[in-house]
């Protein structure tokens, strides 16, 4: 294989590889903004992941098969703004410390996907997911072609997303709130904002993100679901976050960039290259180690009070 | 408050924890169709039933506490350590390498050897992580969840290819695995017929000897502050970053150590899933365990319990092993959730109000004016990220 | 939304508790139109719990809230903001990173259309009501470029923009020169005749100057009311504290034994700030055993960088530091605590006590492996509590047990917990920032009489202050921050309000 098709096979799969941590990661996104980092985010995506695949594995055989795809991503959705809603209990109304609550949460949607999985499904089964949807006309374009329009439906809503979460963010009222709320939220709260409230809705909007990105990866990347489907990228998710500055063309930067960590070791596989396949696996671990590293510590550009949680009643 | 008010504010908390998490345990016990109590009772009760089983519960109660001993130090010295999968099989790759190249020492050589090399691996591991949360300000949730994974690549590397047994390669059956580690390595059996091997001298001497160096000595001391207050400890003239790395140091330690009792004591060779998210657990334990060496020991057992009556559930009531994460994770979000809860001086306020109504000991009285007190924080730190943003403004990006 | 004029304000019978304190006790208060009340009170008197009553963010246990006579009910500050009232916080309510424009959106709910933020209607609104009040803004302009004294102009217009037609100022002075204070009673004066203003202050020289009328509060209730122009400053002073109180000054002391050569010397020191600009330009400043040298300035201008230079906290660009012959200037903060240098920082529950910690910990903080207290590297037990004891003996701390956290502790204590360790421990400088900010006169005074007595005894004391008659009342001289230069070094007896004033403000005479 020549350089040139290797690096193309590289884009190829590098652009539907990150729209996993695309969606997780502008939805961990509104979370941060609001001042929430929640890393719990990884068990989302399983339950997610696990909830999507559901309908189409039981509805196969029946005449719903056609929407069944639909059905698994607006439940997988709902799921995941649930169990958002839930980390909104434990960290804003209860106030515990998000970190360690983040990796409880992780436990709990983990658990419970493998639990459900190994009850209704058993052994590893493939669905027939979604298929990609060439764009016609733009999918012939050389090069340019396969690597941007040759893709599932998905891939294309999630990319579109990135202006939309931007409009949202910095042009309508609900994003000024939740950026009040992540930077100074007693001013918020003195300004009549339900801080608690913001908060909350944020958390949902992560979590329904979080949700579908796990639905993304069992119906329309691997097509089967697995216990080790999510293999860390809900983490990354959050960490792209910190390393796109909270904006979203910068989680978009990011999702591209340690998805072809993770593409490069497929196709030094199929290349033939002889490379140890599990330094190759490591690879995007590796990666994200060295962004935190090398990222210096983000000088306000975004939520002041990540990680604090919000007391009225605490003395100034 | 005084120690009878902490010790029941612990305990409290604990009983919440073990509730709220039954009870989230029911739901997704009811959406497998299972007979919860028939579930629970299984979980609960059965391996208490034989001696085998009893003792399975101190076999794993062992690597848990000595995890959890480590996670304690971490967490009290303002360092999250999530890390502790990786830091165990780092611990088992340097045990099993050490002893199965020193076959011919004796075994009070042998011994102290492989436990040294397996402390040595875990730390050296945990020891990345807080560098880079010392020097760099790298978050240490995220690269010990990193650490994890790239340590479980490199495990499964070293046993399918260096490591790997020579006999599998001959006998075609491919199992990554090592060999059998010396007999001169191995840690006795206690109780013939059972696996209780005496490793459990082990966890309970580093039980005294984590309880000393956290409260009897000034390093600990200076940790607990560091930890618990990381701005107070540095203008007190600690070094708060150097600690940082020696909490993770220890931490990982103690994982390694951990790891290589597990090897010497139950498998006798390194193997794949040996781990078994003991890493996690042990988290859990000693959270449940209130971070403390009092607590912890308590906390194992009850959490070898768990494990084992989950793998007899899997059996007896037809509910997967994997509800035992399940309840894990809504431990976790039970215990932080209630003892923030706790911590509220209007919750305070209203219980001690209403023992005091109980007891009928005199209210407390309302006085008026000056500031408001802080709630009394209970010993226990409160893990907390402690990356904290700057307080800095510039440009938003747009 | 109604748009008549508030005729009266009518607090009758507010009272709030939180747990363990009864905040405001049952409180009668009542403001007519076109009025300036002053609030007074101590520190923790409640005055800032009332406030916040009114503005919608506390529910009063008991009472009610009348405007023109009819009840009304403010669940939260919107109720209250409908209701025409506002109020600028002593804290700013300013997000730092958002443009002037998007903090008024936060709160103009007009602008808040279904999927669009209308800032154009907002910065419309913004320059009405700056050009009608004299109150000069720029809309799109980021609030962390603004000056303190610009921020307090981008609040004032805020709360009008929201349809204020009362309102209430909480220390509107506390981070403003003496000049900048003058100029704002005078704007204030003239929206007096538009609008009903409470502001709550301490100084009692505002008081007087602003003033109408004059509510005093102390533990939670109003134990004083009437016209301003009727009492003096120190029949009000009297009247908050509920004694006489004279504060210690350093006349009544003996005269300065400072002789020789500086103990503490800083020469050319420069400094970096976190955002990387200079804040602290070539400082040089002297100070000799057994002398206070009072540092005056407006809090932000480099004296926060400059105890933490002084105590191996930050680092140090260029420039020494000199602590009795030992060059300290960039030593870390142990080895300079090692070399006797005292601190009392500025934020007491993060800086200077470990909260969770007990109070006998606390005071052995700095010096864990002293071989008083710790042997072999396991603690002294024994040996600690009984420092415990000695201390909270001497300094007079109130607390159940040395074994209680240090952080449930009131303020006053806390800084009598701080103050106990560091003077132990028999320091050779002292570096006391804003020592008696937030306490009440007791401890204040307390404070004073402990600095003064480490004086007599040859201690070299660095006091960073913001309250200029701490400064003139201790200081044997004064010297003046501004923007990280000392603009002046003066002897205490010739340092007038008005010449701090001046030199605060950045005017250098000749």
């Amino acid at each position: 294989m020549n350089s040139g098709s290797f690096l193309l096979n590289i884009l190829i799969l590098g652009v539907p590889f990150s729209v996993a941590l695309l969606l997780a990661g502008l939805g961990e996104m509104i979370n941060q903004r609001a001042g929430i980092f929640n890393l719990g985010c990884e068990g989302i995506m399983a339950m997610g992941a696990f909830i999507g695949f559901l309908p189409p594995y039981f509805l196969a055989r029946t005449e719903l098969a056609g929407s069944a795809n639909l059905i698994g991503i607006v439940l997988a959705m709902v799921a995941g703004a649930l169990l958002g809603l839930l980390f909104a209990l434990v960290v804003v109304t209860f106030r515990a410390p998000q970190g360690i609550a983040g990796i409880g949460l992780q436990m709990l949607g983990w658990g419970t996907a493998g639990t459900l999985f190994r009850h209704y499904v058993g052994g590893v089964t493939g669905v027939p997911g979604i298929q990609p949807l060439p764009i016609p006309g733009l999918s012939k374009i050389p090069f340019l072609g396969p690597v941007l329009f040759n893709h599932t439906i998905l891939v294309y809503g999630a990319f579109l997303l990135v202006p939309v979460f931007w409009y949202v963010l910095f042009k309508t009222p609900w994003g000024l709130k939740v950026r009040a709320v992540g930077t100074y939220p007693r001013a918020a709260d003195s300004m009549g904002i339900n801080v608690a409230r913001v908060r909350y809705q944020a958390l949902a909007v992560g979590g329904a993100m979080a949700g579908l990105a796990g639905a993304y990866l069992s119906l329309a990347q691997a097509r089967m679901f697995a216990d080790d489907l999510i293999a860390g990228r809900g983490f990354i998710a959050v960490a792209l976050v910190y390393f796109g500055r909270w904006h979203p063309v910068g989680v978009m930067g990011g999702a591209l960039l340690f998805s072809l960590a993770q593409t490069l070791q497929l196709s030094i596989q199929v290349a033939g290259i002889k490379f140890p396949y599990e330094f190759a696996v490591m690879l995007p671990y590796i990666l994200v180690i060295v962004v935190l590293a090398l990222v210096r510590k983000a000088k306000m550009v975004g939520p002041t009070e990540l990680g604090k949680p919000f007391d009225r009643e605490q003395r100034v | 408050m005084n120690k009878r008010g902490k010790l029941a504010y612990n305990a409290f908390i604990v009983i919440v924890a073990a509730l709220a998490a039954m009870a989230i345990g029911a739901i997704i016990l009811a959406a497998v169709g299972a007979d919860i109590l028939k579930a629970y009772l299984v979980i609960l009760t059965e391996p208490l039933k034989d001696m085998i089983g009893i003792t399975e519960i101190i076999v794993r109660a062992i690597p848990l506490s000595i995890i959890a001993l480590g996670i304690a130090i971490a967490f009290r010295s303002g360092i999250l350590n999530i890390g502790a999968e990786g830091q165990m099989m780092m611990g088992i790759l340097a045990s099993s390498a050490v002893a199965i190249a020193l076959p011919g020492l004796p075994k009070y050589m042998l011994i102290p050897l492989a436990i040294l090399a397996g402390a040595a691996g875990g730390a050296v591991w945990g020891g990345i992580a807080g560098v880079l949360k010392a020097r760099l300000g790298v978050n240490e949730i995220l690269s010990t969840v990193m650490l994890n994974y790239i340590a479980a690549q490199f495990y499964t590397f070293l046993l399918r290819g260096p490591m790997m047994d020579p006999e599998e390669l001959v006998t075609g059956s491919g199992t990554p695995q090592t060999v059998r580690i010396p007999r001169a390595a191995w840690l006795d059996r206690l109780i013939p017929g059972t696996r209780l091997h005496t490793g459990v001298f082990i966890a309970l001497g580093l039980a005294v000897v984590v309880f000393l160096l956290l409260w009897r000595t000034s390093t600990g001391f200076k940790m607990r502050a560091a930890g618990a207050e990381a701005k107070a400890a540095r203008y007190a003239g600690v070094r708060v970053e150097r600690y940082l790395i020696i909490a993770m140091l220890m931490s990982g330690a103690c994982a390694g150590i951990a790891g290589s009792i597990e090897i010497l004591g139950v498998h006798r060779r390194a193997i794949e899933g040996v781990t078994g998210g003991y890493g996690f657990t042990g988290i859990v334990v000693a959270l449940f365990g209130g971070l403390h060496p009092v607590g912890i020991i308590p906390a194992s057992m009850f959490f070898g319990l768990l494990l084992i009556g989950a793998d007899m559930t899997q059996r007896l009531a037809s509910v997967p092993a994997n509800m035992v994460l399940v309840l894990q994770g809504a431990i976790i979000l039970a215990i932080v959730s209630a003892r923030q809860f706790m911590n509220n001086p209007y919750v305070q306020d209203r219980i001690s109000r209403f023992v005091a109504r109980l007891s009928g000991r005199p209210q407390p009285p309302v006085q008026p004016g000056p500031d408001a007190s802080c709630p009394d924080p209970s010993d226990s730190i409160d893990p907390c990220l402690a990356d904290e943003p700057d307080q800095n403004i510039e440009e938003t990006a747009r | 939304m109604g748009h008549e004029p508030i005729r009266s304000l009518e607090l009758r019978g507010i009272t709030k508790r939180f747990p363990g304190i009864l905040a405001c006790d049952h409180i009668d208060l009542s403001v007519g139109e076109h009025s300036v009340r002053a609030l007074v009170g101590e520190n923790g008197a409640g005055k800032t719990t009332l406030m916040n009553i009114i503005m919608g963010l506390y529910q009063p246990d008991e009472g009610h809230i009348f405007i023109n006579g009819s009840e009304v009910r403010f669940r939260s500050p919107n109720d209250a903001f409908d209701h025409g009232i506002g109020m600028v916080h002593q804290h700013f309510m300013l997000v730092q990173n958002m443009t002037v424009a998007e903090n008024v959106a936060l709160g103009l709910k007009s602008s808040h259309k279904p999927f669009r933020l209308d800032l154009a209607a907002v910065r419309k609104r913004i320059i009405e009501v700056s050009e009608r009040h004299e109150l000069p803004v720029n809309p799109d302009a980021y609030i962390w470029h603004l000056s303190v004294g610009e921020q307090q102009r981008v609040e004032l217009v805020k709360t009008l923009c929201l349809g204020a037609r009362f309102l209430i100022l909480d220390e509107p002075t506390s981070a403003l020169t003496p000049q900048e204070t003058d100029e704002l009673i005078v704007k204030l004066q003239k929206m007096s005749q538009e609008l009903s203003i409470i502001f709550i202050s301490h100084k009692l020289h505002e008081v007087k100057s602003l003033s109408d009328t004059v509510s005093i509060l102390r533990r939670g209730r109003i134990v004083f009311e009437g016209n301003t122009a009727d009492h003096s400053s120190s029949s009000l002073a009297a009247l908050m504290t509920g004694h006489e109180v004279e504060l210690p000054r350093v006349e009544a002391a003996t005269e300065s034994k400072a002789t020789g050569p500086g103990l503490l010397s800083i020469q050319s020191l420069c400094v970096l700030g976190d955002r990387g600009n200079l804040a602290l330009d070539r400082v040089s400043l002297d100070i000799a055993p057994g002398e206070i040298v009072g540092l005056a300035g407006v809090s932000g201008n480099g004296q926060r960088e400059l105890a933490e230079a002084l105590n191996g906290l930050r680092a140090v660009e260029s420039g020494s530091i000199d602590l009795d012959g030992i060059e300290i200037a960039g030593a870390s903060a142990g080895r300079i605590i090692g070399e006797g240098m005292g601190y009392i920082p500025e934020d007491r529950d993060t800086e200077g006590i470990v909260p969770s910690f007990s109070v006998r910990e606390n005071l052995v903080l700095k010096d864990i492996d002293d071989r008083d207290w710790s042997r072999g590297g396991f603690l002294r037990l024994g040996a600690i509590a009984s420092n415990a004891t000695e201390l909270r003996e001497r300094f007079d701390i109130r607390c159940p047990s040395t074994d209680t956290a240090a952080g449930s502790l009131s303020g006053g204590n806390i800084q009598k917990v701080i103050l106990a360790r560091e003077l132990a421990r028999g320091p050779k400088v002292l570096i006391a920032v804003y020592p008696t900010r937030g306490l009440d006169m007791g401890a204040e005074e307390f404070i004073h009489k402990q600095l003064l007595a480490r004086r007599s005894e040859g201690v070299a004391i660095l006091l960073i202050s913001e309250e200029l008659e701490e400064i003139m009342n201790l200081s044997d001289r004064v010297a003046v921050i501004y923007k990280g230069q000392i603009l002046k070094v003066m002897p205490g007896k010739d340092a007038t309000k008005r010449s701090l004033g001046l030199l605060m403000a950045g005017v250098a005479d000749e």
